[in-house]
């Protein structure tokens, strides 16, 4: 489907949620690094996903890529069937702000910014009015166990509580996938599996949900598990048998 | 599903999300403000005291009267004695522009407490014999007592210059004070206050003109004449009077005009002004580049942010925008900081000075102009940096 640039997607029902073909990213410097070399992969609505790989695999870069952050040096991306490469800036924000909601190893809340502020920030760039945010950031908070910490400062939770923020606000605009580098990270095991069981109950709602993670055990227990390794895909286990 | 709608940060967002970021880094906000403050406040109180003072002076010039002539004989070549016709009173009164006419007299004389001062400690006073109506000429006032009447200026009495009498230690007339002048003793009439456009008279001791005659042995040739002409004319009458007093040598009547000098000193303090108003502007500038430097290490620092608005829907122009309206947002508050600051300076300044407090609205709203103008030169490069992280490298970044 091709657009004229700038006009906004209208995505396609039936389409894969996120489809990368045959995706190479190169940053330039001394040596180039090639990220993502040649990466195809289609994943369907509603699959929840492992990314697995050493460090400097690739695997944020394929996240950014699928999110829009970052644009691939050749080949293409389509979210929902829409091909984002005839897309311009704009487009690609609105894509993020509305379809895409992003987790971080380093949760990035602003600090002196009260919790319910940080979540209601997600909705920051999608034209809600602020009594609006704030009440879509309660219910989410309600929703991820921190009704009470509402009106807490981050710097006044544990890593577990902070990342559940984060992901609260990548939650605030309803967004169909969730895309997460190494949300567990920095946290216990505890905290990580009670984070996991989180997105597992998203999963359980119908989001398309891809985790990068390092730890194995959290990997083996998702459905599909995608192996990065030199930034070509090594191993894909597929999309489950429904 | 419907179509995805774009991005959008409405304008007040944008100052709030502004705020925000400037709250959380206090210190730093106001220190950079504050370079902004005290820019605008140096231009705000520049502008502000030299209008104040130069209203001040143009008051005063105005009080005093622009039609003040001054006449004195020439001191140059052949002058002689430095004296006027003895004719030239009388035939200056009858041109038709002259509004008041009047002339003092040199007296050879030291004026003293008493008779035992050696003559030569004079302490720099003049004695010289006048009129009554040199009061009204001058516009002059009187302190303590009274000035010569038509009745004292026969007498040995005398009036008292501000300056001579606080050399001469007269601080009241009560009891009354006498002086020995020139061999006599003559009783203080009254002490006068400064006279703005005659300053030498204030070192002076004055006595009747007849009294000079009687007493001092004066031919009464002026030394010196103050004149009131009529405004509209005075530049027609000026040019008629060095030929009405001394008919004989024209060309050694100097003729001058008092509030000219102040006039001089008015546009003197004008010339300061411009020099002053140079420094403000580089004190704005210090200021200008301050903010810039603040914002440029918020993008370094703040890099985790940028890619973390990036993610949740920001564009690039959203970026940008938000570090311009963090920077006009300090230019602004150092901006409204250092027009308060200048205007309360000007207040208090004038209200020491007793002038009357004048702040030109063109301060006012130049200040006001020229720090969002600062503010957003300033934030210009920051903001296209900011806008220009890659929001993948943000992220990353450790």
């Amino acid at each position: 489907m091709i657009r004229p640039r700038g006009s906004l997607a209208a995505p396609e029902p039936e389409a894969p949620a996120i489809e990368l073909r045959e995706v190479t990213k190169k940053y330039p410097g001394s040596p180039p690094v090639t990220a993502l070399d040649g990466v195809s992969v289609r994943i369907s609505r509603g699959e929840m996903v492992a990314v697995v790989g050493p460090s400097g695999s690739g695997k944020s870069t394929m996240l950014h890529v699928m999110g829009t952050l970052d644009n691939p040096t050749s080949g293409s991306v389509l979210i929902e069937g829409v091909d984002t490469s005839v897309l311009d800036d704009n487009s690609l924000a609105a894509i993020r702000g509305r379809r895409v909601g992003f987790v971080f190893q380093r949760f990035f809340l602003l600090a002196g910014v009260p919790v319910v502020d940080n979540v209601a920030n997600g909705l920051l760039y999608a034209g809600v009015a602020r009594a609006q945010r704030r009440e879509a950031a309660e219910a989410v908070l309600a929703r991820v166990g921190l009704g009470a910490r509402m009106w807490h400062q981050p710097e006044q939770l544990s890593g577990g509580e902070t990342q559940r923020v984060a992901v609260a606000r990548a939650l605030v605009h309803d967004p169909a996938f969730v895309l997460a580098d190494e949300p567990t990270g920095n946290l216990d095991s505890a905290a990580s599996q009670s984070l996991m069981d989180l997105f597992a109950s998203l999963h359980g709602e119908g989001r398309t949900i891809v985790v990068i993670t390092h730890n194995e055990s959290i990997a083996s227990g998702l459905p599909r598990r995608l192996k990065i390794l030199d930034g070509r895909l090594e191993q894909d286990t597929g999309a489950p048998a429904p | 599903m419907a179509p995805v709608t774009p991005s959008r940060l409405r304008p007040w967002e944008a100052v709030r999300v502004g705020l925000r970021s400037l709250a959380a880094r206090k210190l730093r906000s106001v220190l950079s403000a504050l370079g902004i403050a005290i820019g605008i406040a140096s231009l705000v109180g520049v502008l502000g005291l030299s209008e104040s003072s130069k209203s001040a002076l143009l008051d005063q010039i105005s009080a005093l009267g622009t039609n003040l002539l001054t006449i004195e004989a020439g001191t140059g070549f052949g002058a002689g004695d430095a004296a006027l016709p003895e004719a030239a009173v009388a035939r200056v009164g009858r041109v038709a522009t002259v509004e008041a006419a009047s002339a003092v007299y040199s007296i050879d004389a030291g004026a003293y407490r008493n008779d035992l001062v050696p003559a030569d400690l004079t302490g720099g006073i003049q004695v010289f014999g006048t009129s009554p109506s040199l009061v009204r000429t001058l516009n002059g006032s009187v302190a303590h007592g009274s000035f010569l009447t038509e009745a004292t200026r026969v007498y040995p009495a005398a009036v008292v210059g501000s300056v001579a009498a606080e050399r001469l230690g007269i601080r009241s007339l009560d009891p009354p004070v006498m002086l020995y002048v020139g061999g006599r003793w003559v009783e203080v009439q009254g002490v006068l206050e400064p006279f703005a456009l005659a300053a030498d008279l204030d070192r002076a001791v004055l006595v009747g003109d007849a009294a000079a005659e009687r007493f001092y042995d004066v031919e009464l040739a002026p030394s010196r004449m103050y004149l009131r002409v009529d405004e509209d004319y005075l530049d027609e009458t000026r040019d008629v009077l060095g030929a009405t007093v001394d008919p004989e040598n024209p060309e050694e009547v100097q003729i001058s005009r008092p509030s000219d000098l102040l006039e001089a000193q008015a546009a003197a303090e004008s010339s300061f002004t411009g020099l002053f108003l140079g420094l403000g502007a580089v004190a704005l500038l210090v200021g200008g580049i301050g903010i810039a430097n603040v914002m440029v290490i918020g993008v370094v620092e703040r890099r985790g942010e940028i890619g973390l608005r990036r993610a949740i829907g920001a564009t690039r122009a959203h970026i940008r925008r938000q570090f311009l309206t963090e920077a006009l947002t300090l230019a602004f508050l150092g901006g409204t900081c250092g027009v308060l600051l200048g205007v309360a300076v000007t207040y208090g300044y004038s209200v020491v000075q007793g002038w009357r407090v004048i702040i030109p609205s063109v301060a006012l709203a130049g200040g006001f102009a020229a720090a969002l103008a600062i503010g957003a030169v300033a934030g210009l490069y920051p903001a296209i940096r900011a806008a220009r992280v890659s929001p993948t490298e943000a992220l990353r970044s450790s």
